[in-house]
């Protein structure tokens, strides 16, 4: 038998005959991690399945490349209930486990993931600051995939002030200064991605989207021969909606 | 050694088949209800297969709301008795027939056929949205009621369509989140209790 115990972060359910469903969570020393819920099509368990529910899990299985099952699933917050107001936090919860489904292996181990999808979660309830930290998310997503980008210095002076672009083929920074001649050619870094006490100006989360879209889709969608989710573009026009970028 | 005769014919493997592909059915019992089936040849498998028949040829989809009926427009649409102006949205025909049951709603609906799905990659142009809109838009409408899940997608969905209802002559309202009848605080999960403490009303 193998079994397994700790925190966890609801990614999907699907019911799996009248009474059960097969749950995906996101946990930090086995990554994506599926099993079978016994009573999870029940009303008593269906809300801690919702994506986006923090739990306390119990997962066995009967051989290490087996489903299995949750012996145990508690909640271990108000999960997505604390969202339901907030149309583009639901949109982004919805996001944020279908391209942690799509682009995780399972069982892969992804402690720094884990916590960041945790912050970013935390983020998504307290209020209204949050579409900056899922753009760091996203590129914290591209660096725990093998795709980190090197935003801390400019790649053609060695510089650490007035970073303003980031090359599309090589995801490195660029200062304002060395880059103005390729200015047409470049994505635009916001000052929040290179600096975290840099405060927010107006595009500033436009650019982050626009900027982690391109390396998303390039060095993650692309060897799947998948876009991103809908649901990335419907969350921006929600977002531009309520001038929140 | 004799080889041990595991079927009793193609009609019934088929029959087996075709049962277990329905909802909670798998192939044991699909295999118990065929059987059932076999033994109730006159009371039960003849007009239940007559029953099917006539359904698969006279059962339609409504195409103004999307229910099924034996008539197109349906007959919650063509009841004059019902009111016109308030239209309840819901996202399967199975949470119509629910409205309905209870006997609390007596205006019109209208069936998505789903909820937006992310992980599934289930997009508005995948349900009856646009179609929701254009009956909107061509009045006589005078509120719309989101009767649907207080899922992550139930709410996702909804959000959508009061932003794409937002411009339009028309109220949009949805059911209330909380508490259910017969439901004890000490038993309710975290979430429920806070969409509960968040709906409360003055009495």
């Amino acid at each position: 038998m193998r079994s397994w115990t700790g925190p966890a972060i609801a990614l999907s359910a699907r019911r799996h005959g009248e009474n059960d469903a097969v749950l995906e969570v996101l946990t930090p020393d086995r990554g994506r991690l599926a099993g079978l819920v016994y009573g999870g099509a029940g009303s008593r368990k269906r809300a801690l399945l919702e994506p986006g529910s923090r739990l306390d899990a119990a997962w066995t299985a009967r051989a290490e490349d087996a489903l299995g099952w949750f012996e145990r699933i508690e909640a271990s917050g108000p999960g997505a209930a604390a969202l339901l107001d907030d149309p583009a936090a639901l949109t982004a919860v919805q996001y944020v486990a279908a391209v942690l489904r799509d682009v995780l292996p399972e069982r892969q181990a992804h402690p720094a993931l884990f916590a960041a999808t945790g912050v970013l979660l935390d983020a998504l309830a307290a209020g209204p600051e949050w579409p900056a930290v899922l753009v760091r998310w996203e590129v914290g997503l591209l660096a725990e995939t093998g795709f980190g980008l090197g935003l801390s210095e400019c790649a053609l002076t060695g510089t650490t002030r007035d970073l303003a672009y980031v090359s599309p083929r090589t995801g490195r920074a660029a200062s304002a200064a060395a880059g103005a001649p390729y200015a047409d050619r470049l994505l635009r870094l916001p000052p929040f991605l290179a600096d975290p006490a840099a405060p927010l100006a107006s595009g500033d989360i436009a650019d982050g989207f626009a900027l982690t879209a391109h390396f998303l889709a390039a060095h993650l969608m692309a060897p799947l021969r998948r876009d991103l989710p809908e649901a990335r573009d419907r969350l921006i026009i929600q977002l531009g909606r309520a001038q929140r970028m | 050694m004799r080889r041990a005769r595991t079927s009793a014919g193609p009609e019934l493997e088929r029959l087996v088949e075709l049962l277990g592909k329905l909802p909670g059915l798998g192939p044991r019992s699909a295999r118990r209800a065929a059987l059932h089936l076999l033994k109730k040849r006159d009371a039960l498998m003849r007009p239940l297969g007559e029953a099917t028949l006539a359904a698969a040829d006279k059962v339609k989809t409504c195409s103004v709301c999307g229910n099924l009926d034996v008539t197109d427009p349906c007959g919650i649409c063509t009841d004059t008795v019902r009111d016109g102006a308030v239209l309840c949205v819901v996202a399967e025909i199975g949470d119509l027939w629910a409205l309905e049951r209870s006997g609390a709603f007596a205006g019109r609906y209208h069936v998505l056929g789903g909820l937006l799905n992310a992980l599934d990659g289930i997009r508005p142009d995948d349900l009856r949205i646009g179609a929701l809109v254009s009956r909107v838009q061509a009045g006589g409408v005078t509120e719309v009621v989101l009767a649907l899940s207080a899922t992550v997608e139930g709410q996702t969905t909804a959000h959508y369509i009061a932003d794409l209802l937002a411009d339009l002559d028309v109220t949009v309202t949805r059911l209330a989140q909380g508490v259910p009848v017969g439901g004890e605080l000490d038993h309710l999960d975290d979430g429920t209790l806070l969409t509960a403490l968040r709906s409360r009303r003055a009495m």
